[in-house]
C-alpha cells in the first residue's frame, strides 16, 4: 500500500480514537474553550474602553478577529498536551510497536485536533456576535476566513506536536507553549493596533505571522475600514498570502521533524 | 528461513546511555516454539533486549533478526509478526477494553468487521467479557496487564515479547496469567519472557538466561540453574537450641543419597538441609521431629530465589533489591505474603 494512504488510513483510527477521548471526557474541552470566551469578555468591557483601534471601528469588532487568531494558536497546545499524555502513558510504545504507517499517530492527532478547532471557532463566533460583532463582508469571505485560521491551526498543530514529543509531560507543555503563545499573541494585532507598539517592536509586529492572520481575518470578515491605510510592508499587505506561506512553511518543517522525532523516539 | 533457524537470535547488543551500559554484549538465541526466559533484576537491561527486539530502539552495536527479519533493515517486517506486551500496560484508559483491541486490529490492517470480531474473541478467550465495555481506567493492574496481552495477540503473532507480564500482579492474577501464557506457548508460538522471578522463569520457560548488567551471565535450562544452586530447602527454628543434634539428625534424614549437609544457620536456634524430595521432604522432617519430642518455633520449604542464583553466579546479591528477591531468608510462606504486599502498589 502506498505510504501516504496508510497515513491516512491509520490517521483516521487513530483520530477516531482520540474523538471518543473527547466523548468520554468532555471536561477537557470546557477549559480550553472556555478562554477564549473570557479573553473576549476581558478585552471588551474592561480595556475596551481604554483602547481605541482608530479608522472608525468599534473596539469589539476590532477585537473579535484577533481573538479568532489567538484561540486557533491557544489551540495547538491541545495538540501537545495530547501527545506529550500518550508518550507518559505509553500507549505510544503500542503504536510503535505495530506495522502501522509511521506517520499514522501525528497525522491522526492533528487531523482531530481540526474539528476541535472547528469546535472552538463556532463558540468563539457565537460568543463575538453575542458581544457585538459582525460579519459584513461577503458569505464567501467569511468561509474564506474560516478556511485560513483552520489552515493556520493545522500548521501551528504541526509545531506543537514537535514540543509534545520532545516534553513528553503533559504540565511542561502547558507552561512551555505559555512561553512561546503570549509574546506571539500580544506582540502582536490583536489586542491594539500595530500603531500603538513603539518602533522598536514594529518590525516584529508587522511580520508576526499571528498579526498576519489576524489583519486578514479582518479583512475577509469586513471588520476594517477600507479607507484605512494598512502598514507598506508586504506582510501586512497581503496578509492572507503571507500567511498561507506560513502555512506551507510551518507544516513542511515541522512534520517531517515531528515524524523523525516520533520514530526515534524511546520512552 | 530453514525450520530449524532460531525465531529469535541477538548477538552482542550493545545499548549506551551516556555512562550507563544498560546492554554490554548481549546474545540470545530462542528457537521456534520455545519459551526462553530472561531473568535478572531490576536494571539489568531486560527491557533494553526487548525494546531492541521489537524495533522500539536502536542498538549501538551487533545485530537481531526475530521471526527472520532483521530488526535495524526490516523493522515494518518484524512489527508484522511480533507481539509485544511491554513492562507497563500499554492499553487506552478512556477506550474500552474492546475498542482498544479493535483499534489495534484495524492498525494490523484487518478490515473493521474483522477486527472486532477478533476483539470479541480475544476479550473471551482472556476472560475479559465482563468488562470488555468498559472503559480500561477502571480495570484493575491484572486486568489491565490481561488485555494489553490479547493486544499483542491481535495479530496472532509467532513471536510474542512479554517484558515481566506478572510484575504488580497478586498472587491470584499471576497465576491466571501463568496459565495464560502457557497456553500460548501450546498454540506454537515462540516466546521471549523477561522475569525477577526464578520460579516464574521455572514454570514457564524451557531455556533461561540470566543475565546482569546487560550481559548474560548464566544459561541453561531451570533444572540445570537449580542444581547449580541446590533446589528447595527446608529450614527450621528451635524452640529450644538444646535440641540442637536431634534436630540434625532428623534432618539429615531425608537430605538423601550424595548430597544433604545440614547447614547451620544465623543463630544456634537455626538449621537448614536440601529437600530433595519438597514438599515430602518436609512432611518426612515434621514427622521425625514429632517422634523425638522436639518442638520448632518455625519451619518451612524455600524455594530458591533470583538471589540464591545471584550469589551463587556472581558471589553477590541482586544489588537492589528486588521485590520477591530481598536478602535473608524467609520461608516460601512469608516470601509470598511479602511479594503481595509488594503488588498492592500496582503498577498504575
Ligand atoms: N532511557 C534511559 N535513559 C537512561 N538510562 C536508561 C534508560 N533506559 C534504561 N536505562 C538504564 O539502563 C539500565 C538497564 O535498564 P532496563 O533495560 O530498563 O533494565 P531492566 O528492564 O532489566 O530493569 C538501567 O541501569 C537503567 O537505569
Ligand atoms: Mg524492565
Amino acid at each position: 500500500m502506498n505510504a501516504l494512504v496508510r497515513a491516512v488510513r491509520d490517521g483516521n483510527i487513530v483520530a477516531q480514537r482520540n474523538f471518543v477521548k473527547i466523548r468520554r471526557v468532555p471536561e477537557i474541552l470546557v477549559a480550553v474553550l472556555l478562554s477564549p470566551i473570557m479573553f473576549v469578555l476581558l478585552f471588551a468591557y474592561v480595556f475596551g474602553g481604554a483602547i481605541d483601534p482608530g479608522n472608525g471601528v468599534s473596539y469589539r469588532e476590532f477585537l473579535i478577529g484577533g481573538i479568532f487568531a489567538q484561540t486557533v494558536v491557544f489551540g495547538a497546545t491541545f495538540t501537545g498536551a495530547g501527545l506529550a499524555e500518550d508518550m507518559q502513558k505509553g500507549i505510544i510504545d503500542r503504536f510503535r510497536s505495530l506495522p502501522m504507517s509511521r506517520a499514522g499517530v501525528l497525522v491522526g492527532r492533528t487531523a482531530s485536533d481540526i474539528v476541535y478547532n472547528v469546535l472552538s471557532l463556532l463558540i468563539m463566533g457565537l460568543t463575538g456576535l453575542l458581544v457585538g460583532w459582525r460579519i459584513r463582508g461577503s458569505a464567501l469571505e467569511a468561509v474564506a476566513a474560516f478556511g485560513l485560521l483552520l489552515l493556520f491551526a493545522y500548521a501551528f498543530s504541526w509545531v506543537m506536536a514537535f514540543v509534545g514529543l520532545v516534553v513528553p509531560s503533559v504540565e511542561v507543555i502547558n507552561n512551555a507553549s505559555f512561553l512561546v503563545i503570549m509574546p506571539l499573541t500580544f506582540v502582536s494585532n490583536v489586542f491594539v493596533p500595530l500603531e500603538s507598539f513603539p518602533s522598536a517592536l514594529r518590525g516584529f509586529v508587522e511580520w508576526n505571522p499571528v498579526s498576519a492572520v489576524t489583519q486578514a481575518t479582518r479583512e475577509l470578515f469586513g471588520n476594517t475600514n477600507p479607507a484605512a491605510t494598512v502598514p507598506d510592508v508586504w506582510s501586512m499587505q497581503h496578509p492572507a498570502a503571507y500567511t498561507l506561506i506560513w502555512v506551507v512553511v510551518l507544516v513542511a518543517v515541522f512534520a517531517p521533524l515531528s515524524i523523525a522525532r516520533y520514530r526515534s523516539t524511546s520512552r | 528461513m530453514p525450520p530449524q533457524a532460531p525465531m529469535i537470535e541477538a548477538t552482542g547488543l550493545v545499548k549506551h546511555y551516556g555512562s550507563v551500559h544498560a546492554l554490554a554484549g548481549l546474545d540470545l538465541s530462542v528457537p521456534p516454539g520455545t519459551v526462553l526466559g530472561l531473568l535478572g533484576p531490576n536494571g539489568a537491561g531486560k527491557t533494553t533486549a526487548v525494546r531492541i527486539l521489537t524495533t522500539l530502539l536502536r542498538a549501538d552495536a551487533g545485530s537481531a533478526r526475530v521471526a527472520g527479519a532483521d530488526v535495524m533493515h526490516e523493522a515494518e517486517l518484524v512489527r508484522r509478526r511480533i507481539g509485544l506486551s511491554g513492562q507497563y500496560a500499554a492499553v487506552d484508559e478512556y477506550l474500552t477494553g474492546f475498542e482498544n483491541l479493535t483499534m489495534v486490529g484495524r492498525l494490523y490492517g484487518l478490515p473493521k468487521a474483522a477486527a472486532r470480531r477478533r476483539a470479541d474473541e480475544l476479550l473471551e478467550r482472556f476472560d475479559l467479557v465482563e468488562v470488555g465495555r468498559r472503559p480500561t481506567k477502571t480495570y484493575s493492574g491484572g486486568l489491565r496487564r490481561r488485555l494489553d496481552l490479547a493486544a499483542a495477540l491481535v495479530a496472532a503473532p509467532p513471536v510474542i515479547v512479554l517484558d515481566e507480564p506478572t510484575t504488580g500482579l497478586d498472587p491470584r492474577s499471576r497465576l491466571a496469567m501463568w496459565d495464560v501464557i502457557r497456553e500460548l506457548v501450546t498454540d506454537g508460538a515462540t516466546l521471549l519472557l523477561t522475569t525477577q522471578y526464578l520460579e516464574e522463569a521455572d514454570r514457564l520457560a524451557d531455556d533461561i538466561v540470566v543475565i546482569d548488567h546487560g550481559t548474560a551471565i548464566a544459561h541453561g535450562t531451570a533444572d540445570e540453574l537449580k542444581t547449580m544452586i541446590g533446589g528447595e530447602r527446608i529450614e527450621l527454628v528451635l524452640a529450644d537450641a538444646a535440641d540442637r543434634d536431634g534436630a540434625r539428625a532428623a534432618l539429615a534424614g531425608v537430605a538423601g543419597p550424595g548430597g544433604g549437609e545440614v547447614l547451620d544457620g544465623a543463630t544456634p536456634r537455626e538449621l537448614s538441609t536440601a529437600a530433595p524430595d519438597g514438599a515430602r521432604s518436609l512432611a518426612h522432617v515434621l514427622a521425625d521431629l514429632t517422634a523425638r519430642g522436639i518442638e520448632v518455633l518455625d519451619i518451612g520449604l524455600r524455594r530458591p530465589t533470583l538471589d540464591d542464583v545471584f550469589l551463587t553466579l556472581t558471589g553477590h546479591a541482586t544489588q537492589d533489591g528486588a521485590p520477591g528477591a530481598a536478602a535473608g531468608s524467609g520461608r516460601t510462606g512469608t516470601r509470598r505474603r511479602r511479594r503481595a504486599a509488594a503488588s498492592e502498589e500496582d503498577a498504575r
